[in-house]
């Protein structure tokens, strides 16, 4: 099925926030995106004809955000910030332990195809470090226990309640939760 | 929002005084009164280059016939800066008033706040809360029966750092690769589908509310006035025992905020350097530690505030690792448009990695000096400045540290001939 015949209504609600179409190019890639983890060359035509641009176009844009995949990824995307602010505290150290645990370092996928491990920068959360973004979710002030049990979380049931909510680091005092919520 | 439980909805905003300053100036304050105001508030943009607000708004054609747009940046990617992540996930309201009031002084009917594409959950908080907002009557057609529109919507970015500077922004936001714009014409003239935009930071927007409820002259009393006013919140990250988010007026020490709010440093270790104001800002030493965070100060020492991220690194650590780890993240985010930028940032990274794994040679400290030299002013924006700022502040304070790395290179290399010595034999 195509992405017009799938989302239409999805569509309509994206082209009616935009003087000119163009604009909803990302938000169509990134719909384009959530149905196959990344994006197809056949979904960037039909882009490009929703839109009245050339597959080009569409393709320019495409490559040069990084959150666009154009490759399959795994089905958890496991992202762990690198930039200097994480590596003080502790994010090589991170990606080691991924590594024994998971047996992939940064770019590649575990053979069943449910993890990608990449390496980023800087994703705001830097007072939190070390930390990972798996798909939507944020994971920060990272341990080693941490780690394992986001894991067997995540494949056990496909979600972790170690996830961080709405942010805001430090705690209000009255509140006392390990993480920031 | 420091009140525990504040779960930043509508019904919780309002009762603390929420939507107020709104109803206090719609068809009540004139928009160029409202500008005016903000002027007198000397409220400065909080992102990054600490533009004033209100002068920023003034540039607008007063006599433009047609559409006008604001942006709020909620891009926030600075490395070392988080604070908009909890302005935007724990008070969107908030944000959303003040992207309200300042729609109202540019008359502009389209707000499009782009938040960066990793913060999934921000933009959903902000989706429910415009939804919300439009529910109260406080979004869309005629706000509160005072005739006036505006229409705000979330869009989402998708991984690019350079989003974050305003013509890339725009850029972006009209579905194109994310490259800074030539300036001028400014976006105040010619932004958003060349019309006149203004572009401004969550934090900037989030003040503007207070600013309207209790006057200009409170804010302008608060922090290093006239130049530095109002409070800034500091994002705290590094050796620190306390890192994260703190409020405090533009007037404190940097020692006060790492020392007593950010709770000193994590272990017995002293504190070495650190950088003032995101990954951008030239590193400091702990002779700057009582440096007033205002813009001036933090200037005159020869750095700058920037977007507030305040890193902190302790004695033990590689000023010339840190400033490589800087470095691969601004090679990595250089957008390509300007080859000093592209071109540079690479020769960059891959002389800084060098030194690093001890490979470095002697003329290496030279390379990089007439690589910085060659980057920093000749590019379309502001980041060729960026990138150089790291090496250059690590080199001016800590060179002992880079000759270090060199000479234990060249001692392992007396024992193996340069290969390209070799080939001339």
């Amino acid at each position: 099925m195509t992405l017009t015949e799938k989302y239409k209504d999805e569509i309509a609600d994206i082209l009616s926030r935009y003087p000119v179409k163009r604009s909803a190019l990302i938000p169509l890639l990134y719909l384009a995106q959530s149905e196959k983890g990344h994006i197809t060359e056949a979904a960037m035509v039909e882009i490009a004809r929703i839109l009245k641009l050339t597959p080009p176009q569409v393709y320019e844009t495409a490559t040069f955000y990084t959150m666009l995949n154009l490759k399959q990824v795994g089905k958890f995307h496991i992202q762990v910030c690198k930039s200097l602010m994480c590596a003080l505290v502790g994010s090589d150290t991170l990606i080691g332990w991924i590594k024994t645990r998971l047996g992939i370092g940064p770019g590649e996928t575990t053979a069943d195809g449910a993890f990608t491990l990449s390496t980023v920068e800087c994703l705001a959360a830097c007072g939190t470090a070390p930390m990972m973004q798996i798909n939507d979710d944020y994971y920060e002030r990272l341990t080693e226990e941490k780690l394992d049990r986001i894991l067997s979380d995540l494949k056990s049931t496909g979600s972790s309640a170690l996830k961080t909510g709405p942010f805001m680091w430090p705690e209000p005092l009255a509140a006392k939760v390990e993480t920031p919520r | 929002m420091s009140q525990p439980g504040y779960a930043g909805t509508l019904a919780e905003y309002e009762k603390t005084g929420g939507y107020q300053a709104l109803k206090k100036v719609l068809g009540k304050v004139s928009p160029a009164d409202v500008t005016q105001l903000v002027i007198k508030s000397g409220l400065r943009g909080r992102g990054g280059a600490g533009f004033p607000t209100g002068v920023k708004w003034g540039f607008l054609p007063k006599d433009h016939q047609g559409p006008r747009y604001l942006c709020c940046n909620a891009d926030e990617s600075e490395p070392g800066t988080f604070k908009d992540r909890q302005l935007i996930e724990r008070d969107p309201h908030q944000m959303l008033e003040g992207i309200l009031l300042a729609c109202y002084a540019i008359c502009a009917e389209s707000a499009y706040i782009y938040i960066r594409g990793e913060f999934v959950l921000g933009a959903r908080i902000l989706e429910e809360a415009i939804a919300e907002a439009r529910r109260a009557g406080y979004i869309g057609k005629n706000i509160q029966g005072t005739g006036v529109t505006v229409d705000v919507w979330v869009h989402r970015g998708a991984g690019a750092y350079i989003c974050g500077e305003e013509t890339a922004l725009l850029e972006s936001l009209e579905g194109k690769r994310g490259l800074p714009r030539v300036k001028p014409p400014f976006p105040a003239t010619h932004g958003l589908y060349n019309k006149p935009t203004v572009v401004n930071n969550v934090e900037t927007l989030a003040n503007l509310p207070h600013i309207i409820n209790r006057g200009p002259e409170w804010f302008a009393s608060i922090g290093s006035p006239p130049k530095s006013t109002g409070t800034r919140i500091f994002c705290v990250s590094g050796h620190v025992k306390r890192p994260g988010n703190y409020e405090v007026p533009m007037s404190v020490t940097f020692r006060e905020l790492i020392y007593e709010h950010a709770g000193g440093m994590r272990s017995d270790k002293p504190l070495k350097a650190f950088i003032p104001g995101g990954a951008s800002a030239p590193f400091l030493t702990p002779d700057h530690l009582d440096v007033k965070m205002d813009f001036e100060s933090v200037a005159a020492a020869g750095s700058m505030l920037g977007s507030g991220g305040v890193t902190v690194m302790e004695e033990g650590t590689s000023m010339v690792w840190a400033a490589l780890r800087l470095m691969e993240f601004f090679y990595h985010e250089s957008c390509g448009k300007c080859s000093p930028c592209r071109e540079g940032s690479s020769w960059l990274v891959q002389t800084m990695r060098r030194i690093v794994a001890k490979r470095g040679r002697a003329q290496d400290l030279e390379t990089l000096a007439d690589l910085c030299k060659n980057i920093a002013g000749r590019t379309v924006c502001a980041f060729g400045d960026a990138e150089v700022a790291p090496i250059m502040s690590t080199l001016k304070h800590w060179r002992p540290e880079y000759i270090a790395l060199i000479h234990e290179a060249e001692a392992s290399n007396l024992l193996r001939p340069h290969p390209a010595a070799a080939a001339r034999h």
